[in-house]
């Protein structure tokens, strides 16, 4: 069987491209090159099939529990998570004592400031439903209750 | 992976719910499709081109090709064609690139993560290849989905100090750019037509994108995008701040410099590594211990305690601190004998090069080397005092570099000798 070519501006294009990537590699690969690439594929693999599946199911189950009131849950839950996926290193405590050391700064505040604003965020959300749940009942005529 | 045979497969598929993910109708949300892919393509495109360029030139910023000691990546080869001498203006060009580069990259986290989901199913699709040109592309997709998550992880990590990643910061995040742009542009030159097309045409494509067995929807698309926009917008105020003083660093929640300065008074604002955590013993900095040597012309040297230093004419100069980890200072005022004065203090009435070697005891950067355009730059100082007081030791007591536009690794603190000569 012949495998077909494709396009051969595009495999032009993806060659100059590995080649590229081929001469950085290496390059990147000098030091601790089992290391490297565990990291560079092992990231391609943690995100797609652990970190992705999982913020998946937890939006699935999240749907069955909260319904249509789903994003006055979703919105705060999932941008406290974001801050938590990025800041983790600090608001874990797991750099406290290098970064007090080099930085001569407090590492105490990032969990409780993390809290601080995951409450906003739930905080504001509930106002948002509360207010709007408000209007609704007003807008609706008393017949339909 | 597909467990059982093709059969259980079927059944599951007729039940409504497929268990392979292999199975388009694996795939159920109603959002998936070529057009929210494309807005996010189409940012990250924007985005990403300019943290390669800020990249770039925060690299330059480095003069890696003045000195093996600015070097952190000797085979570089090719890689560094575009190496230029950096300037020292405007005085605030690396605190502008730097807050830029680092800012914008926590900024669009959310836009990648949204992408990466959008075209999830796409990594299960079946054949693997139709043809070469496919099959090279899809292994492109490998340097691209890892190369932007090894840049964004180790970038993320390095400003929080969590050095975890395998070797040193520097060769890792610029090599790794480099992979990862290659596949970037591949990417972005097979994609654009069809991005355009689903953009421009504003309707939907047949495309595996969409999900022949969508779930009902939870929310629109236009909601989606906003949700994405504000979760950039969170990280975008949450971390901006730690590059500027007062009340907007306490913007920064939880950026690593955002908060409270550490202290106050004239040494009050922010520390890259302190005189601990640098190993610099308060026996050698003492009014007694210390002396600046300085090299120069056909080896003259001339050593300078502190009390000498200060009867040299002395100036002044506002510039900022600005750190390769996307944090800064305002300018601060900093007062101290010119570098080019010491140039001229050994024979060098024409300002070369400098070398510059600090009392600390660990750090990549405890020496240093400053181009002939730095030297030569009358706000470039041996600083003494900050502010109006005496330097700090975390600041550098008792005598630190400054020069206008350069990264603060190369403000060296607690200078022991310097050495000018073309280097």
């Amino acid at each position: 069987m012949r495998i077909p070519l494709g396009n051969p501006l595009q495999l032009l294009l993806l060659v100059c491209s590995f080649a590229l990537a081929g001469y950085a590699g290496v390059r990147l690969l000098a030091g601790d090159w089992f290391g490297v690439a565990l990291w560079f594929v092992g990231a391609a693999v943690v995100h797609d099939v652990v970190l992705l599946p999982l913020y998946a199911a937890a939006d699935r189950a999240l749907v069955k529990t909260a319904g249509r009131h789903v994003m006055y849950v979703r919105v705060p839950a999932a941008l406290s998570l974001l801050l938590l996926l990025v800041w983790f290193p600090l608001i874990s405590g797991q750099v406290a004592d290098r970064y007090a050391s080099a930085t001569g700064l407090s590492p105490d505040g990032f969990p409780a400031r993390w809290l601080l604003v995951t409450a906003v965020l739930f905080g504001g959300s509930a106002v948002v439903f509360v207010v709007r749940r408000r209007r609704d009942t007003k807008e609706r005529p008393p017949a339909v209750h | 992976m597909v467990r059982g045979p093709v059969s259980t497969v079927a059944r599951a598929y007729r039940r409504g719910m497929p268990r392979s993910p292999f199975a388009p109708s694996f795939w159920r949300s109603p959002l998936r499709g070529p057009w929210l892919t494309s807005v996010l393509g189409v940012v990250l495109l924007g985005g990403i081109t300019v943290l390669f360029v800020t990249g770039l030139l925060s690299y330059a910023a480095y003069n890696p090709d003045l000195s093996p000691v600015n070097d952190k990546t000797p085979d570089k080869g090719v890689l560094g064609f575009y190496l230029f001498s950096w300037p020292t203006d405007p005085h605030w060009l690396y605190r502008l690139n730097q807050g830029v580069h680092v800012t914008l990259g926590i900024t669009l986290i959310p836009v990648l993560l949204a992408k990466l989901w959008s075209v999830v199913p796409k990594l299960f699709t079946l054949p693997p290849a139709r043809s070469l040109a496919h099959a090279l592309e899809r292994m492109s997709l490998l340097l691209l989905v890892g190369g932007a998550l090894f840049e964004f992880v180790t970038g993320v990590l390095n400003v929080q100090l969590d050095y975890v990643f395998p070797g040193s910061f520097y060769p890792l995040h610029f090599y790794g750019a480099w992979v990862f742009f290659s596949a970037f542009v591949a990417h972005a030159v097979l994609k654009m037509p069809l991005a355009r097309r689903n953009l421009r045409g504003l309707r939907e494509e047949k495309t595996e994108l969409v999900s022949p067995n969508p779930a009902p929807p939870t929310v629109s698309r236009r909601g989606a995008l906003w949700f994405v926009g504000s979760g950039s917008l969170l990280l975008f105020v949450t971390t901006a701040g730690q590059n500027f003083d007062g009340v907007l660093r306490r913007t920064a929640l939880l950026a690593p410099h955002g908060g409270a300065e550490p202290g106050s008074g004239p040494g009050g604002f922010q520390i890259n590594k302190t005189a601990a955590y640098a190993g610099i013993d308060p026996g050698e900095t003492s009014e007694e211990a210390w002396r600046l040597v300085v090299v120069g012309r056909a080896g003259r040297t001339v050593r300078l305690g502190r009390a000498e230093l200060l009867q040299l004419p002395l100036h002044s100069s506002a510039l900022p601190i600005a750190c390769v980890e996307g944090w800064s200072t305002s300018d601060q005022w900093w007062r101290g004998v010119r570098l080019r004065d010491l140039a001229a203090l050994v024979g060098y009435d024409d300002p070369p090069d400098v070398f510059v070697e600090s009392l600390q005891r660990h750090g990549a950067f405890r020496r240093a080397a400053l181009r002939a355009n730095q030297v030569a730059d009358p706000r470039s100082l041996l600083a003494l005092s900050v502010n109006g007081e005496d330097l700090t030791p975390d600041h550098g007591h008792p005598a630190r570099i400054i020069v206008p536009a350069a990264p603060g690794v190369l403000n060296t603190k607690w200078v022991a000798r310097l050495t000018f000569g073309d280097l």
